[in-house]
């Protein structure tokens, strides 16, 4: 087997062509930045229908990147068509992600197609930023969700040979897949299905994670912004005593071996993860108080199936806390609780803050007032008359909470916390790669790519939807 | 570039129209506008709402921001065409030769700017000249526009003054390059009406001392007969009809002008006898304007076929000076014929007293300052020795302006604050110390409020139904789902919503449909008592009549007492069985609506009546101006609270006004003031408002 | 103004009171007390050999005893071996048993003895301090202004070609953490796969001697993501302000587009990134520790980890009432800067 290039034999043909265009791309975008600094510009404040140089500039970048885009999309095409290796690397990579592709074509086409149908989600598809992020994103999903069929070899298979290998060297083995498509790092490892791999990871822990923290963050902001007070000052105190902490020393205190042993972050976890649990009956208890027949259902419900996981989830064997014995549906391991764990307790004041401040600011408006006045309990108010309608910044905040969750991941990975040396998340794998990074490189660049395109994913959506719910 | 001579109109606007433009459409603001103001004439442009009015000025101003255009038309300022001047041009012009002044004073003055300095900026810009005339010429206008202590008011930041000062200060701005065209923009609508009597005043002085010509934009018809020469009248975007003040207000000859005139309450309307007659329909969206003339669906003289076919243009009505009618049939319709009184009905005689509040008192305790509070806090008198008895479906006004206690009150019978000291007896039951949470559900269900902000009193992530369906759960009404969503829509019927109205969002009501529904939700556990804290004052007119009725009508039908907040003493008069007058948490008057709208008056009542606007050629208003703001509560005066601003101090001998708070004093049967002025000087007093003899 | 500062101070030292002994109490958890025990004595001690190990040098007793001997409220444990020799706290190698002091605590100045640098705490964290103060001092002077110029040329006009490439810009600064742009500029900028090695891929020689050379990637690592996150703020803060009513009165008033922005609109649109950038510090804080582990540069992110890594208590604590002290001080000065760039709520 022959080496891969990264544009195959299409290369000697479109390769020019590409590097044209993000030349192109390059100096429009540049010209964009400066013509108007130049240019006089109509301080009239009034539209212009005459198109100006800094509009040329605009459509160039356009265009160029439609190119560019063009060009990525004939190379995938021709390696899902033509024998293997025909379009090199980009192709062969963009080949495996077919599945990813196809999943992605139907989302769009779907939410573009019923758009005006679907609120807040379906105006996203008005703003190009906020498409552009939620492709970013769900691209990752995807392939977290497709990771088996997308990696190539098994992410912790060492192969001697391959190790500190470029993109793209053959493995000399008559296989379905004979290149390490991004080359192999400084274990031997296919650093390509290590990244698709570490998708998976990423794509679990992080979501969740926000998740769990917006639990607790909105169970404790609410009271706070809501009753102010001694609580206020209380919860405030503390919240900002966990925000006063650098976050690189909490991690190097909380994620190490020792306290896991120690079985805290196993505490911690009873601590915060009852709050859905307590999140969700109050919330139907107060709405459904009056109809006491269907409230005992939902919170039936809630305790029953909510209880199980919960102490599921808290009941880990080799922990001080195990005693579910049969009935413990799962175990999740020690490295990944606790940074779970560590990830939920650092995210949580700032939700804090945030949901207080909104609370603050919501009780105010006269709808709260009607629903005192009509003899409410505190918790209705909070839950179905404040909170729907701090929605708006709060799933905007999610959305930034997530890639923030992220970096964290990536941060705790970085400093060799929490997870197992040989797991394939990003940061792990760029704290792996970052030692020879002079002499390889790409070892560390492709999870890093990867960890900024979908943070970047993440921005984007968040932007997009703080701009089309201030529309309107 | 130097101010230039011309002899001609200041102003000449020619078939301007406006348009924005978003993402899914162009939304036409203005069409076919036509308006010429002459040099030291004040031109009022009145209409609701999203008429347009307020981007007329904004297009004069040229300044539409990045989705307005003028798509049509010209704006003419002393001959030269706005929209061919060049941006450096305009600069020129804007704040030398026009001027403009907004509502919101506070946000229309940089917070970090000193006074000074953003009044000097504008001879330094204009004329060049030095700090030194600057600072001299600002220290003129400040004293010009009335403002003590001018020094101090040019080295202040915008916070440290008042409202009704920061609006003064706004107008000093405007008239520093002495400009040739003022543009005002509700210049008073923030401000409260004694206040606003004051500005109104100072405006109409320094327009004729600098024969400034003023364009005066205005929702509020009485204020534009007080200020104005000429009126523009404008509906979903067009002018539909202009002319001369008394010829609009007396001769008007389009059938929207006549409808505003009927739904608004003047003097001599009444809720029983002399109804206030509402325009029906709703105000046209931009983008749903209808063919032919847009008040066509709400108008009594519309006719099929005529006045839904094609644009129809402005005519002339010979005879008056510069009068015209977008109207095609203004010379059929009967102009005066009197108002058909529909619905005349029976006069409720109040019942037993149902609300009794005996000597309350409310206090608070604030922190100083909010950010550096310490130990020493303050108490502020929010209600102080509150007695009053309403009866059963009676309604009392509760007048006053801000700060005098009024919603402070509404809290406590409502139970969202406890009372300091006194009783409130409420249906035989004390309530002054029960919170709401240990009210019984009847307690709570029999007081019910509603609110004043259409925007802010519906939540806004629930549809409509089970906003009102969960005032049903709570109140316990109906024993199922079913039976509640039937009392639900019976409630809609109630306040005259379509029964679809059930499953729309908030966001898809208009607001005086918003308003109708928070009235649904209030009378959903047949309360006995609702308190209205302002329930139409953010409404347009022509919605506020409807509103008004329609919780006129329910009180009727239900025997329901109605405490009606305002400050705005004509609905008050059109409305209320009895009156109380409020002034910094005191009850300054108190008695029927005749008593208390005739001599003798407490001196804050009569000043009172005099600032408020009344739309009517026929009336004649004896001038009262306050001085100054009204006192803070954190602050109150020593003595009588009205004593700083007292016209009538030095008939009260010993400067008791000064010393102690006036008794109160019963004058006739049920009419009390808290005054110290004696009988002789109350008996003197003239009636404020007189009807001109014809 | 005073009575608030004191009282704010108060806060902060109840605050600085709960996070070290949240630190104390977390290092003094057996097992990494048994840990240190084996990376200071030897790693094949028995359970036995732990705990006199511990129990000499005062370990084992109680936590909150331990932790007044730390502030200083308490004498130091010691205790006179069989051997006759003394051992505790307080004990400093080459210091004579009668100099020993009973009290070393914090209030006698005295941060404890480093178990891995072997060496008193206060001078080391003091160095190291020094260092990333100067690292620190760079990042500062390219941030800031930087951030601040992108936001306000972004929000002046918002939805502005410019505003887009620059807030996309600013987006894609944020979305990268210190340890992804710190490896891609190695990978691009120090590698032979790159651009060739033009700069150096590690800062230590930058701790006696920094040049452009050395310095600069790890400088803009640590201020880019900061750049990006304050000028969305200073955009946020500016395009709000340019829609504000006192703009449009400026506007009317005839006053020119550069005098609107520099002398209206400036200075109203920065006291929120004042804010900002002051509670940016906790963050620049990570930044540091990443940049400095990745750089090799020994300043005092590279000694937290150090001190982290190994369980060095008394090193860990000193680190982190330095930590805990920078984002409260940083935060003071927020506040009261706050008040004073706005006029509308200083104190009269």
């Amino acid at each position: 087997m022959d080496p891969l290039t990264w544009t195959g034999s299409f290369g000697a043909f479109l390769n020019p062509i590409f590097y044209a265009l993000v030349t192109v791309a390059a100096i429009a975008i540049v010209a964009q930045f400066v013509i108007p600094f130049v240019t006089p510009s109509g301080e009239r404040g009034a539209i212009t229908l005459r198109r100006g140089p800094g509009d040329y500039a605009a459509m160039a970048v356009q265009f160029a990147l439609l190119g560019i885009i063009a060009i990525v999309v004939i190379f995938t095409l021709s390696a899902i068509l033509g024998p293997y290796g025909i379009s090199g690397i980009i192709g062969e990579v963009g080949a495996r992600f077919t599945p990813v592709w196809i999943a992605l074509i139907v989302t769009y086409a779907a939410s573009i197609f019923y758009k005006r149908k679907l609120g807040l989600y379906g105006k996203l598809f008005d703003s190009p930023i906020g498409m552009v992020g939620f492709g970013l994103v769900m691209f990752w999903v995807f392939t977290a969700i497709f990771s088996n069929i997308i990696m190539t070899h098994d992410p912790l298979a060492q192969e001697v040979i391959m190790k500190n290998k470029v993109p793209g060297t053959p493995l000399g083995q008559d296989d379905a897949f004979p290149h390490y498509l991004f080359g192999g790092d400084s274990l031997a490892r296919d650093v390509f299905s290590r990244m698709v791999a570490g998708s998976q990871i990423v794509i679990m822990i992080a979501p969740l994670a926000t998740l769990f923290a917006f639990m607790v963050g909105i169970t404790l902001g609410l009271p706070a912004g809501y009753f102010s007070g001694k609580l206020d000052t209380v919860l405030s105190f503390l919240a900002n005593l966990i925000l006063a902490f650098p976050v690189i020393l909490l991690f190097y205190l909380l994620v190490t071996p020792e306290i896991v042993a120690t079985g805290l972050p196993t505490y911690m976890a009873m601590f915060l993860f009852l709050f859905p649990l307590v999140f969700l009956t109050i919330l139907f208890n107060s709405r459904f108080f009056t109809q006491p027949m269907k409230r005992n259902i939902l919170i039936g419900v809630v305790l029953f199936v909510g209880g199980w996981l919960y102490l599921s989830l808290i009941s880990q064997s080799a922990t001080p806390v195990n005693f579910m014995g049969a009935l413990d549906l799962f175990n999740v391991p020690g490295g990944i609780l606790i940074v779970f764990v560590s990830v939920v307790f650092v995210n949580s004041p700032t939700v804090f803050r945030i949901v207080r401040g909104l609370a603050l600011d919501i009780q105010t408006r006269d709808y709260v007032a009607a629903a005192q006045t009509r003899g409410e309990g505190p918790w209705y108010i909070m839950l179905w008359e404040i909170l729907p309608n701090a929605r708006g910044p709060l799933i905007v905040d999610f959305c930034l909470r997530i890639g923030y969750t992220t970096i964290l991941l990536g941060t705790l990975g970085f400093f060799g916390l929490g997870l197992p040396p040989e797991s394939p998340d990003w940061g792990t794998t760029i704290n792996a790669g970052r030692r020879l990074l002079s002499a390889y490189p790409h070892p560390a660049i492709v999870p890093a790519v990867a960890l900024v395109t979908m943070v970047l994913g993440l921005n984007l959506l968040a932007d997009g939807l703080r701009e089309e719910s201030l529309r309107d | 570039m130097a101010k230039w001579d011309y002899d001609g109109p200041i102003l000449e606007i020619d078939e301007l129209s406006i348009s924005f433009f978003t993402r899914l459409r162009e939304i036409p603001a203005v069409m076919d506008f036509s308006c010429t103001v002459q040099p030291g004439e004040a031109m009022g442009l009145v209409g609701e709402s999203g008429c347009g009015k307020s981007t007329v000025a904004l297009g004069v101003m040229q300044d539409l921001g990045v989705n307005g255009r003028i798509v049509g038309g010209s704006i003419k300022f002393k001959g030269r065409d706005l929209g061919e001047m060049s941006a450096d041009e305009l600069r020129d012009v804007r704040g030398s030769e026009i001027a403009m002044i907004y509502q919101e004073p506070m946000a229309s003055l940089n917070p970090a700017m000193k006074i000074g300095r953003q009044l000097m900026e504008v001879p330094m810009i204009h004329e060049g000249v030095g700090e030194k005339e600057a600072y001299e010429r600002a220290l003129e206008v400040v004293t010009d526009v009335k403002l003590p202590d001018p020094k101090r008011m040019l080295d202040s930041y915008p916070h440290q003054l008042s409202g009704g000062q920061q609006q003064r200060i706004v107008i000093a701005m405007a008239l520093m390059s002495k400009p040739s065209l003022l543009i005002l923009d509700e210049p008073t609508t923030a401000l409260d009406v004694t206040v606003e009597a004051a500005v109104v005043e100072l405006v109409k002085d320094l327009g004729k001392k600098y024969g400034t010509s003023m364009l005066f934009i205005s929702h509020n018809l009485g204020l534009v007969l007080e200020t104005c020469d000429r009126i523009c009248v404008m509906y979903s975007g067009e002018a539909v009809e202009t002319g001369s003040i008394e010829d609009v207000f007396d001769k008007m000859r389009h059938p929207y002008t006549q409808a505003l005139f009927r739904s608004i309450p003047l003097p001599g309307a009444d809720k029983s006898s002399r109804p206030l007659k509402a325009i029906p329909g709703n105000f046209p969206l931009p983008h749903e304007r209808p063919n032919g003339c847009n008040f066509g669906p709400r108008c009594d003289y519309f006719e099929e076929g005529r006045c839904n076919q094609g644009d129809i243009k402005m005519s002339e009505v010979p005879g008056d000076d510069r009068h015209g009618s977008r109207c095609l049939k203004w010379q059929e319709v009967d102009w005066d014929a009197p108002m058909a009184i529909t619905d005349q009905k029976e006069k409720a005689t109040p019942g037993d007293v149902v609300l009794k509040m005996d000597n309350l008192k409310k206090y608070y305790e604030v922190a100083a300052s909010a950010l550096f509070g310490g130990a020493n806090k303050k108490v502020v008198k929010a209600n102080e020795t509150l007695s009053f008895e309403a009866r059963e479906s009676e309604t009392l006004a509760i007048v006053g302006e801000s700060g005098c206690g009024k919603s402070t009150f509404a809290k406590v019978l409502m139970g969202l604050e406890t009372a300091t000291d006194g009783t409130i007896t409420m249906l035989n039951q004390k309530i002054e110390d029960v919170p709401i949470e240990k009210r019984s559900t009847d307690t709570v269900k029999n007081v019910q409020m509603v609110f004043q902000n259409p925007f802010d009193t519906l939540n806004p992530s629930m549809t409509v139904g089970s906003q009102i369906v969960r005032a049903l759960e709570i109140f316990g009404i109906g024993d199922s789902v079913q039976a509640r969503r039937e009392r639900m829509l019976e409630l809609l019927d109630l306040v005259k919503l379509p029964r679809a109205f059930a499953d729309r969002m908030p966001r898809q009501l208009s607001g005086g449909q918003k308003q109708r529904v928070g009235i649904a939700r209030a009378f959903a556990g047949d309360a006995k008592i609702v308190v209205a804290d302002e329930p139409v004052s953010a409404l347009d007119v022509s919605v506020q009549a409807a509103v008004t009725d329609l919780l006129m009508e329910i009180q009727r039908e239900h025997k329901t007492t109605l405490l009606f907040i305002s400050h705005d003493l004509s609905i008050v008069r059109y409305l209320s069985d009895r009156v109380m007058v409020m002034y910094l948490g005191h009850v300054v008057e108190l008695g029927s609506t005749e008593q208390v709208f005739a001599p003798p008056y407490h001196p804050y009542t009569e000043a009172l009546l005099s600032a408020v606007p009344i739309a009517d050629t026929s009336i004649e208003k004896q001038h009262i101006v306050l001085e100054g703001d009204i006192p803070s509560a954190m602050n109150p005066p020593s003595g009588c609270p009205f004593q700083t601003r007292c016209r009538w101090k030095s008939d009260v001998p010993g400067g008791l006004c000064e010393k102690e708070v006036p008794p109160q004093r019963t004058l006739a049967d049920g009419h009390q003031i808290k005054c110290h002025l004696g009988e002789d000087v109350l008996s003197k007093m003239e009636p404020v408002i007189k009807v001109a003899a014809e | 103004m005073g009575q608030f500062i004191l009282r704010r101070l108060g806060v902060m030292l109840l605050t600085t009171i709960c996070l070290t002994y949240i630190v104390f109490f977390l290092t003094n958890l057996y097992p990494n007390l048994e840990k240190l025990a084996k990376t200071q004595g030897n790693f094949r001690m028995s359970e036995a050999e732990v705990s006199s190990w511990l129990g000499d040098r005062g370990y084992l007793q109680p936590t909150p005893v331990k932790y007044l001997e730390w502030v200083g409220a308490l004498p130091g444990y010691s205790i006179v071996k069989d051997d006759g020799q003394l051992v505790g706290r307080c004990v400093r190698p080459a210091v004579a048993a009668e100099d020993t002091p009973r009290y070393c605590g914090v209030l006698q100045g005295n941060w404890g003895f480093s178990t891995v640098f072997k060496s008193e705490v206060g001078g080391i964290v003091g160095t190291r301090l020094g260092l990333t103060g100067f690292l620190m001092f760079w990042v500062m002077l390219v941030m800031v202004p930087g951030a601040l110029i992108v936001g306000v040329l972004a929000g002046m006009r918002e939805g502005s070609r410019t505003d887009r490439t620059l807030s996309t810009t600013s987006i894609a600064f944020t979305a990268t953490p210190e340890y992804v742009s710190g490896v891609v500029f190695i990978a691009l900028f120090a590698s032979s796969a790159g651009f060739g090695r033009i700069f150096k891929g590690s800062a230590t020689s930058a701790m006696e001697d920094a040049n452009l050379e050395n310095f600069l990637l790890p400088v803009l690592t640590i201020a880019l993501y900061g750049l990006g996150y304050i000028a969305r703020m200073t955009r946020a803060s500016m395009s709000e302000v340019m829609t504000a009513q006192y703009i449009r009165t400026a506007r009317l008033k005839g006053v020119s587009f550069r005098n609107i922005v520099m002398k209206h609109a400036l200075r109203n649109a920065l006291i929120a990134p004042f804010t900002v950038i002051m509670l940016q510090f906790p963050w620049l804080l990570n930044g540091v520790v990443i940049v400095e582990t990745l750089f090799n540069y020994k300043g005092f992110g590279w000694l937290l980890v150090q001190a982290a890594g190994n369980n060095d208590i008394d090193l860990l604590l000193a680190c982190s009432v330095v930590a805990v002290i920078v984002v409260l001080v940083t935060q003071l000065i927020s506040d009261i800067g706050y008040v004073f760039l706005n006029p509308r709520i200083r104190v009269s």
